[in-house]
C-alpha cells in the first residue's frame, strides 16, 4: 500500500493547492486552506477534509461539511424501471402526482438519506411516473439528480476549466469573453513555449493565466497593466509551480511612452518626476519610510528588468483583452513586436475593432488582418434523442488578429497600389 | 526558422511563407541558389532571402514586392498541400484548449492525414512533449514523416502506419490526450483508452455526420469515459468597409446639404463555412 501512495503522491490533493470544483456543469476555484469553509452551490463544507484524496475524486458531503469519497458504483442508479409507457396523452399535469411534500423530503434529508435514495423516494411515490415513456422517466430522474445531489468533484485546474467558470459564473469580470474565444486567441497568438509574450487584460488575470500555461514556463511574459500594480488574481488559480512566477515580468502603461522615446530612466533611485500622476509610484505613498524604500527598490528592479526585455521591440507575441479602447493600446504596444509576428485582440464590441482594423490600414506594417468571431453549439448525445441544446450562448466577443511586417518607412508608388490591394474599402 | 520556435533572419532549409496579397500566400522551401516565380517576378534566394530578416519586403525581379513571413502552424494550415480534406484554425484551437495542450504533453493522433493538426500539436508541446501519430495509408505516413523531418520536428514525433482500430497507437499508458478523425472512431475508443495515462486524461474525436458521433459517445460511455460534451464551431469572418448610404431628397432643405453619408461597418459572406465536423471530449478517469 505504501508503494502505492508514493507513486501516486503527484495526484493527491495538498493542504494550499488551489483546486476547481465541480457539479455538472458549475464550477468554482477555491485553495484549500486548514479549517476555511467554502460555500458552493447553497452549500457549505470543508475542502481540508479532502486533502490526501485524489484529484479527479467525487465527494459526497456529509453532515459537518466533511467531504466524503464516494465510491464508483454507488453512483449506479437503478434506472432499468421495468414499467414505461409509450406517450403522454393520459397524463395529467396537476402538480398532485408527487405524494411526497416538500416537508416529508426534508425529514428525509434530516434522517440522513443519500441523494439516490431520495430520488428512489421521489420515484416511487410519483403516481405518473410509470406511465411516462422511458426517456421521460430518464429525463426526471436525470432533473431530480441535478436538484438533489449532494456531491462536489476535485479538479486539478486548468486553462479549459477556468475559462468554462469565469464564463458561467462571472462573465462581467472576463469582458464576456466565451471560453472558445479564448481558444482561438491563444491559437491566433502562436503563444508556445520559448517566445516573449506581451499580455495586456483585465480579464482577471485569466488571460494571462492561459497564456502562462501554454508557455509551460519556458521563454518570457510581460504583463502591461494600467493603473497602480497588475491584477492576477485569476493567474493563481491556475496553481502554477514556483518557477513559472520567475518567468512573469510586468510592466506599467504609464512608461509606455518613455520607453518609446529613449528616455526612462530606471537607474534613478528616486522615483522619476512626475510620480504624483503616476500612479503605480502614489501606491507608495502610504508606506512607512523603510518599508517604502526597500519596496521601491524591488519595483525598481522589476521595471528595469521588464524594461530591457521590452526596450529591444523583438517581442514574439501579443495579446490585448480588456475593456480599455484597443485602438490605442494596439496601436502603442504593436511598436514592441518584432516584424513576422503575430498579435491578437479581443474586444467585447465590434466598432472599436473596426477603428483598429482602419488605423492599422493607415499605419501600414500589418498584413493579413482579420475580424472575426465564433459561434459556438453544444449538443445532446444520446440514442434517439439527439440535438442541439435548447440555450446557446448569444455573445463571446470577437478578435481582431494579425501579423506584423516590417513598416514602410518611405511611401513610393508602390505603396499606393499597396493600399489599392490590400484595402476593401468598396461602395 | 522552426515550426516550433521563432528565429529572425531567414536561413538556407528554412520553410517560408511569401506573402502577395490578401488571400495570396505560398510556402516556399528555402535554397541557396534557388529561385522562385512570382506574379511580380523572380526571387532570388541567395540574395534576397538568405539573411534577410523574417517580416521583411522583398523586391522582385519584375520591380513588385512581396513580405516574407515566418512559419506558424495557422500559416501552413492554409497553404499546405492537401491529401486529404484538413482540419482548420478554428476546431484547432477549440481542440487545443479542450484536450489541455501545453508543453510536455504526451499526444496520441489519428488519422495524421495531412499534417495540419499535426504541426499545431508540435507546437503546443514542444520542447519536452511528444506525438505519436497514426496513419493507415502508407504513402500518406511517409509523406507525413518527410514533412516533419524537413520542418525539424521529427524528434518530437512518431509517426506509425497501422490501423488505429486494429492495432491502437503503438504505445500504452503514456498519452495526457488521445484525438481521433477517423471514419469508425468508436472502433478506436478503446485503444484510446489503453493509450492514455493510468492518471487520465482528455479525448477528442472530431466527425462529419451525427450518426459517427453516436456510437462513438456510446463506446465513450461503455469504456467508462466522463464528462462527455460534444459541440461544434463555426467562424465569421467580417469584412470591414466603407458604405455610402444615400439621403432622401425631400425637397430643398438648409439643414441637410449632404446627399450621402459614408459608413464604416463590416459585412458578413455572402455564404460562409456552415459545417466541419462536431467535436465530441471526454475524460478518462483514473483507472
Amino acid at each position: 500500500m505504501a508503494d502505492n501512495v508514493d507513486e501516486d503522491s503527484p495526484d493527491r490533493i495538498k493542504a494550499g493547492d488551489y483546486v476547481v470544483l465541480k457539479r455538472g456543469d458549475i464550477f468554482k476555484a477555491v485553495q484549500i486552506q486548514p479549517k476555511k469553509k467554502a460555500m458552493f452551490e447553497k452549500q457549505w463544507f470543508l475542502p481540508d477534509t479532502a486533502v490526501g484524496q485524489l484529484y479527479g475524486s467525487t465527494f459526497d458531503v456529509a453532515p459537518g461539511g466533511i467531504l466524503q469519497p464516494r465510491k464508483p458504483k454507488d453512483t449506479e442508479g437503478s434506472t432499468d424501471a421495468n414499467e414505461a409507457g409509450t406517450d403522454n396523452r393520459h397524463i395529467l399535469d396537476d402538480g398532485k402526482s408527487q405524494k411526497l411534500t416538500r416537508d416529508d423530503i426534508e425529514i428525509l434529508k434530516g434522517q440522513g438519506l443519500k441523494d439516490q435514495e431520495i430520488i428512489q423516494q421521489l420515484v416511487d411515490n410519483s403516481s405518473t411516473f410509470r406511465d411516462k415513456t422511458k426517456y421521460a422517466q430518464d429525463k426526471y430522474i436525470k432533473k431530480k439528480k441535478k436538484k438533489y445531489e449532494n456531491t462536489v468533484t476535485i479538479l486539478r485546474p486548468s486553462c479549459r476549466i477556468l475559462a468554462m467558470m469565469y464564463h458561467g459564473r462571472e462573465p462581467g469580470k472576463i469582458c464576456h469573453m466565451r471560453y472558445d474565444m479564448l481558444a482561438q486567441m491563444l491559437t491566433l497568438a502562436n503563444i508556445h513555449a520559448g517566445s516573449k509574450v506581451l499580455v495586456f487584460e483585465t480579464c482577471a488575470g485569466l488571460v494571462l493565466g492561459s497564456v502562462m500555461e501554454r508557455m509551460g514556463g519556458y521563454g518570457s511574459v510581460i504583463q502591461m497593466f494600467p493603473g497602480g500594480g497588475p491584477v492576477r488574481a485569476g493567474v493563481e488559480s491556475f496553481g502554477f509551480p514556483a518557477h513559472f512566477h520567475d518567468t512573469l515580468h510586468e510592466f506599467p502603461i504609464c512608461h509606455v511612452n518613455a520607453l518609446l522615446a529613449g528616455t526612462l530612466d530606471t537607474a534613478c533611485k528616486d522615483p522619476p518626476a512626475g510620480r504624483g500622476q503616476c500612479p503605480y509610484f502614489m501606491f507608495f505613498f502610504y508606506f512607512q519610510a523603510q518599508e517604502r524604500k526597500v519596496k521601491l527598490e524591488e519595483k525598481r528592479k522589476k521595471l528595469a528588468s521588464a524594461a530591457a526585455l521590452l526596450e529591444g521591440r523583438n517581442a514574439d507575441g501579443l495579446v490585448i483583452a480588456s475593456r480599455f479602447h484597443p485602438c490605442p493600446v494596439l496601436l502603442g504596444l504593436i511598436q514592441f513586436l518584432s516584424p513576422s509576428r503575430p498579435f491578437v485582440v479581443y474586444s467585447q464590441y465590434k466598432e472599436p475593432l473596426i477603428e483598429c482594423f482602419t488605423k492599422l490600414k493607415e499605419r501600414g506594417g500589418t498584413v493579413n488582418l482579420r475580424l472575426t468571431d465564433t459561434w459556438l453549439r453544444r449538443y445532446q448525445v444520446l440514442p434517439n434523442r439527439t440535438h442541439p441544446l435548447l440555450l446557446m450562448s448569444g455573445a463571446g466577443g470577437f478578435i481582431l488578429s494579425g501579423t506584423t511586417v516590417a513598416v514602410d518607412d518611405s511611401k513610393p508608388a508602390n505603396s499606393q497600389r499597396a493600399e489599392e490591394r490590400i484595402s476593401s474599402c468598396l461602395v | 526558422m522552426s515550426f516550433v520556435e521563432y528565429s529572425d533572419l531567414i536561413q538556407d532549409g528554412d520553410v517560408a511563407i511569401v506573402y502577395l496579397g490578401p488571400e495570396s500566400m505560398m510556402p516556399v522551401k528555402v535554397k541557396q541558389g534557388a529561385q522562385t516565380q512570382t506574379r511580380y517576378g523572380v526571387i532570388r534566394h541567395s540574395s534576397d532571402l538568405i539573411g534577410r530578416r523574417y517580416g521583411s519586403k522583398v523586391t522582385c525581379s519584375k520591380g513588385g514586392w512581396v513580405y516574407v513571413l515566418h512559419m506558424t502552424p495557422e500559416l501552413w494550415t492554409v497553404n499546405l498541400p492537401h491529401r486529404t480534406q484538413i482540419l482548420y484554425t478554428t476546431d484547432i484551437a477549440t481542440i487545443t484548449m479542450m484536450l489541455e495542450l501545453k508543453p510536455g504533453a504526451v499526444v496520441c493522433e489519428s488519422g495524421t492525414g495531412s499534417g495540419s493538426l499535426s504541426h499545431a500539436i508540435l507546437r503546443s508541446i514542444a520542447p519536452s512533449g511528444h506525438l505519436h501519430t497514426v496513419e493507415f495509408h502508407q504513402q500518406r505516413a511517409e509523406k507525413a514523416e518527410e514533412e516533419f523531418k524537413e520542418h525539424r520536428v521529427d524528434r518530437l514525433v512518431t509517426v506509425r502506419n497501422q490501423d488505429v482500430c486494429k492495432d491502437g497507437f503503438g504505445v500504452t499508458g503514456v498519452a495526457d490526450a488521445v484525438f481521433l478523425d477517423i471514419p469508425s472512431p468508436w472502433e478506436a475508443v478503446r485503444h484510446a483508452k489503453a493509450a492514455m495515462k493510468r492518471q487520465g486524461g482528455r479525448v477528442c474525436s472530431f466527425s462529419p455526420c451525427i450518426e459517427q458521433v453516436q456510437k462513438t459517445c456510446e463506446a465513450l460511455v461503455d469504456q467508462g469515459f466522463e464528462e462527455l460534451s460534444t459541440l461544434e464551431v463555426l467562424l465569421r469572418v467580417h469584412d470591414v468597409r466603407t458604405v455610402y448610404l444615400p439621403l432622401p431628397d425631400f425637397g430643398p432643405d438648409e439643414t441637410a446639404p449632404q446627399t450621402s453619408v459614408a459608413l464604416k461597418t463590416t459585412t458578413l459572406p455572402r455564404e460562409m463555412p456552415g459545417h466541419t465536423g462536431y467535436l465530441t471530449f471526454a475524460t478518462k478517469p483514473r483507472t
